[in-house]
């Protein structure tokens, strides 16, 4: 019976990983293929080439913009967690008037569609003299970051129990060190999970990123992968984009696997007593 | 003696200060297109001005998708921004970006138009004002396998109705091919092939020169429920989903007889790897019935337009002659099959000798425009409301004639 | 206020919130007021200055479009189906990866890869995918016999809808799987250890003690996956074009405000969306009874 369940729960494995790895397995096997090739169903290139990789780093800067997006993603993910915790711990843990309304105030950003604000930030970025530079950029994603990072971390933060503040308290420990020593590393995962999904925001980033900057040095990549065109102006030269996009998961795969060894699961025992 | 002297020194000084200024070195900035062929060409071009004038250019990237690309034209031009000098334009653009950039009427002798074909000027004047100079065409054909016409005996067909019975043909003789295939999908492409069934029906052009609709005629509603009866018998019913390059997919994959699409896929069908290389034949699109019937294409192609906002007008309006003119279209002709704006470079021997390019010529004859210009800033609206009512009639929501009535009849 | 110690604890608050704020402000708070304001103008696109105050003309514009209100009911519809089905094969997923499951960080990875591809490559992915002659999907599923003729997948207009809806539940379900795992993960282990040995199904220890415990962040995630589906665009754009039966808000907004330069109507499209989705918000957040900046038990 054991077994039955056994070979039955690594089915269900099986099967996530394929619903949400095959996409993605076809893009590798398309980056593969060129010209007429990429019209077929094949699931295994009959001549795979590295055609499509090679000229992917000929035709354009696109190291630059890797660099460019890393950066950009790196610095909006530190900065959205950074206000986001501080942020989250006054939402979460402590009670005073108005902790609704800003909590909706926060939320009220996230709900209007990208393309609306897209005007009154160019103006911004404009007036500012931020245009066209990677700093534009990352002040622009904090708009998407920062809502989500910090009602997720105000969520995380506000089911911790008591009695992990009340020594420190007791102890007279100022805020900030209660908020950094006792609270975040217990939410480690919280805060693990919320700076992944604010490094995939900022790094995958679109339109700002294609109305915000101008010049090839300061491109990102999603952008860069728009630009890629093929002979005439209809042809969508599959095969460099999709070894585009390889390029550009395949960083994010390898952060994923590597922050998740870090994750520690669950209150490591000791924390709490009882 | 001293006088002279210093009168012929004076003056060589204020020619060399003349000179010299007349010599200063000026960047123009261009935004044609991102890379492959189609940039490296532009790039090639504008440097070759470049190093004869004494200039500099810098090419500026924009995104291929149409959409895209007139947003962020948009905003820079909203911000007037001096980034950009000359900008590259879709056909339907004029009327919409109009006010941003200068009338190049004032910086072109009134005889150099005349080289232009008199459909692209007009499509690019808006109020009297010439928005842009056309650089290269496009306009809709008819793709076919030529083997297989071969082999049921078939000609390429002359109407819509030879078409019909071709591609039956064929269907019934092999297995899993489709007869036709086109652009289906809710968007401008849609438009295009929807202009070419209807003028080549003799059902007008949609809007009349003072904007009013001339669209809701049995010609034109008949041209749009024939297009409808094709749908599950010689296209297939994922056709409305279909933009250029799934249709090209499909055409190229072997599995569909007829093909309509624009100039560029010629070259992609006929790559070394593409397995129906050489067994393609392309001819103006098929036409309907009745007297008006004629073989038509929907106009494409690109423009060339200066922004208002750019610091350096006098050489961004001379790169755009440059560029638009005949060495350089017969250039890009020869080397990347983009099909010159200008009349005289057709009967250039490369391009009269061939079949492509003088099977092209003799479309752009009788070229179909969109009234983009027409209709202006509200050109968008117009399309996206057309769009909606003819992808509902081939959905089989209510004919033609009902979906017609729900657009807007006056757009100026 | 100092010298309460309520008063000291709301400074205390303030000042940790305060630097998250500025920023937010700074940031969104021009191009959010902007864009209320342009709601109640004629606006062109990019001609604020010469723009008149028109009053609540753009909204009756609005009310009396049925395309609009299309769009409206199709991302709704959307939106629901969407997230529910997200909701629940996060939840499983999400479980499934809190085992001890050998391999387990690189099918975290693996799960991840729909939300890290950008979306404007794996929307026309699908496409290419989808496409009814030539796309993998259709020869698979044709090449194992499930369906005997291709079925055009972004044409029908009942099938059309399905792959959207498909499409952005792989995309999205990452982002739920991600944050339910976090919350399982926080959970103390003594918990399940207790039920364990009272003999409680694992079902019912699911149901009673699991699923209340990550309620909050379960819903914080909720609320934002159904913020961002109520706001999709690229999926329905992509997929299917300018079709009033599949086009959302935001193809309408999109349409206004950059297509037919109505900067005044799409910004009222965009603010009427903002209205929908901050009702939806509260709807969502009230019947999960979530505490709004919980204070812990």
């Amino acid at each position: 019976m054991k077994m039955v369940g056994r070979i039955g729960f690594y089915l269900l494995v099986a099967l996530i990983v394929f619903y949400a790895v095959f996409p993605f397995y076809w893009a590798v096997v398309s980056s593969l293929k060129t010209g007429s090739a990429l019209f077929t169903a094949d699931l295994i290139p009959a001549s795979p080439t590295l055609e499509n990789y090679i000229a992917l780093f000929r035709e354009q800067p696109f190291a630059h913009n890797i660099l460019n997006s890393a950066i950009v993603a790196i610095v909006t993910t530190v900065i959205s967690l950074g206000l986001a915790a501080t942020a989250s711990y006054a939402l979460g843990r402590m009670a005073f008037r108005g902790r609704t309304a800003v909590s909706f105030l926060i939320l009220s950003v996230s709900m209007f569609p990208q393309i609306a604000v897209l005007t009154g930030m160019f103006e911004l970025i404009q007036v500012t003299g931020l245009y066209d530079s990677l700093s534009g950029l990352i002040l622009a994603d904090l708009i998407l970051t920062l809502p989500f990072s910090t009602w997720v971390l105000t969520a995380f933060m506000g089911e911790l129990p008591r009695e992990l503040e009340e020594a420190a308290i007791i102890d007279g420990a100022p805020p900030l060190r209660i908020l950094t020593d006792v609270f975040l590393p217990v939410m480690a995962p919280a805060l693990v999970a919320t700076g992944l999904l604010a490094f995939i925001l900022a790094w995958n980033e679109f339109l700002f990123a294609l109305t915000f900057t101008l010049s090839e040095e300061q491109r990102t990549v999603p952008v860069a992968i728009a630009l890629i065109s093929g002979a005439g102006g209809y042809e969508i030269p599959w095969g460099r984009i999709m070894a585009a996009s390889v390029i550009v998961t395949a960083p994010l795969i390898l952060l994923v696997l590597a922050l998740q060894r870090r994750i520690v699961s669950g209150l490591t025992a000791g924390a709490v007593k009882g | 003696m001293l006088r002279t002297a210093s009168l012929i020194v004076a003056s060589l000084t204020l020619c060399a200060a003349f000179t010299s200024n007349a010599q200063a070195k000026v960047t123009v900035s261009i935004s044609c297109s991102s890379l492959g062929i189609e940039m490296e060409l532009c790039r090639d071009g504008a440097q070759a001005w470049a190093k004869q004038t004494g200039n500099e250019v810098k090419l500026v990237s924009t995104p291929a998708d149409a959409q895209e690309r007139l947003a962020l034209y948009q905003s820079l031009l909203a911000s007037k921004s001096d980034k950009v000098d000359v900008f590259q334009i879709d056909v339907v653009w004029p009327g919409i970006l109009a006010r941003q950039f200068l009338d190049l009427n004032q910086f072109i002798e009134p005889g150099k138009q005349d080289g232009y074909f008199q459909t692209l000027i007009a499509n690019n004047t808006v109020d009297g004002k010439l928005v842009a100079v056309p650089w290269f065409v496009d306009a809709g054909m008819l793709y076919y396998r030529k083997d297989l016409l071969d082999k049921y005996g078939l000609k390429a067909p002359e109407t819509w109705a030879d078409l019909e019975t071709a591609a039956k043909k064929v269907m019934e003789g092999e297995k899993g091919i489709e007869g036709y295939v086109w652009q289906g999908r809710a968007y401008e492409g849609l438009v295009c092939n929807a202009l070419e069934w209807i003028v080549s029906n003799g059902g007008g052009g949609l809007l009349d020169n003072a904007g009013k609709a001339t669209f809701n005629n049995p010609q034109a509603t008949a041209a749009i429920d024939r297009a409808k009866t094709w749908i599950g018998t010689i296209s297939p019913q994922g056709v409305l989903g279909y933009d250029e390059e799934q249709a090209r997919g499909a055409f190229q994959s072997g599995k569909a007889v007829f093909m309509r699409n624009w100039p560029y896929a010629w070259a992609l069908v006929n790559a070394p790897d593409s397995p129906i290389k050489d067994k393609v034949g392309v001819v103006p699109l098929p036409k309907g019935d009745g007297d008006k019937a004629v073989h038509t294409g929907t106009l494409g192609g690109q423009s060339l337009a200066v922004s208002k906002y750019s610091a350096h007008p006098k050489e961004a309006v001379d790169l755009i002659l440059y560029l638009a003119g005949s060495e350089e279209e017969k250039r890009r002709a020869v080397k990347g099959a983009f099909n010159p704006s200008l009349k005289s470079v057709y009967n250039e021997p490369e391009l009269k000798n061939d079949a492509f390019f003088s099977t092209f010529s003799k479309i752009l004859e009788s070229i179909a425009t969109r009234p983009a210009t027409v209709a202006g800033k509200g050109y968008n609206q117009f399309s996206s409301q057309f769009v909606r009512a003819v992808h509902a009639t081939l959905q089989g929501q209510s004919t033609a004639e009902d979906n017609f009535s729900s657009i807007r009849t006056s757009w100026k | 206020m100092m010298r309460t110690l309520a008063g000291r604890r709301a400074l205390t608050a303030w000042s940790f919130l305060t630097p998250m704020l500025v920023v937010l402000a700074l940031v969104a708070g021009w191009p959010l007021i902007r864009t209320i304001i342009l709601g109640f103008t004629d606006a062109g696109l990019g001609d604020f200055a010469e723009s008149q105050f028109i009053g609540l003309a753009n909204y009756r514009g609005l009310a009396s479009d049925p395309v609009w209100w299309r769009a409206v009911a199709n991302t709704i519809g959307f939106a629901v189906i969407s997230v529910t089905i997200e909701t629940i094969l996060g939840l499983i997923i999400a479980l499934t990866l809190n085992t001890h499951l050998k391999g387990r960080g690189l099918v975290r990875a693996a799960v991840l890869i729909p939300w890290a591809i950008p979306t404007v490559v794996s929307a026309r992915m699908w496409g290419w995918m989808l496409n009814d002659l030539y796309g993998v999907v259709n020869a698979v599923l044709l090449g194992l016999g499930v369906i005997d003729k291709p079925w055009a997948w972004l044409a029908d207009p009942v099938l059309s809808i399905a792959s959207v809806i498909a499409v952005d539940v792989w995309k999205g379900t990452p982002f739920m799987a991600l944050l339910t795992l976090a919350a399982l993960q926080v959970l103390p282990r003594e918990i399940y250890e207790a039920a364990r040995v009272d003999g409680v199904s694992p079902v019912k220890v699911f149901f009673q003690v699991t699923l209340p415990l990550i309620r909050p962040a379960l819903l914080v995630a909720i609320v934002f996956r159904s913020l961002d589906a109520l706001r999709v665009f690229d999926v329905i754009y992509v997929l299917t074009g300018d079709n009033p039966s599949t086009a959302s808000m935001s193809v309408y907004a999109r349409q206004q405000l950059i297509d037919f330069q109505q900067g005044g109507m799409g910004s009222a499209a965009a603010t009427f969306l903002f209205v929908i989705v901050a009702v939806f918000a509260t709807i969502v957040v009230t019947a999960g009874r979530l505490k709004v900046g919980g204070v812990a038990r």
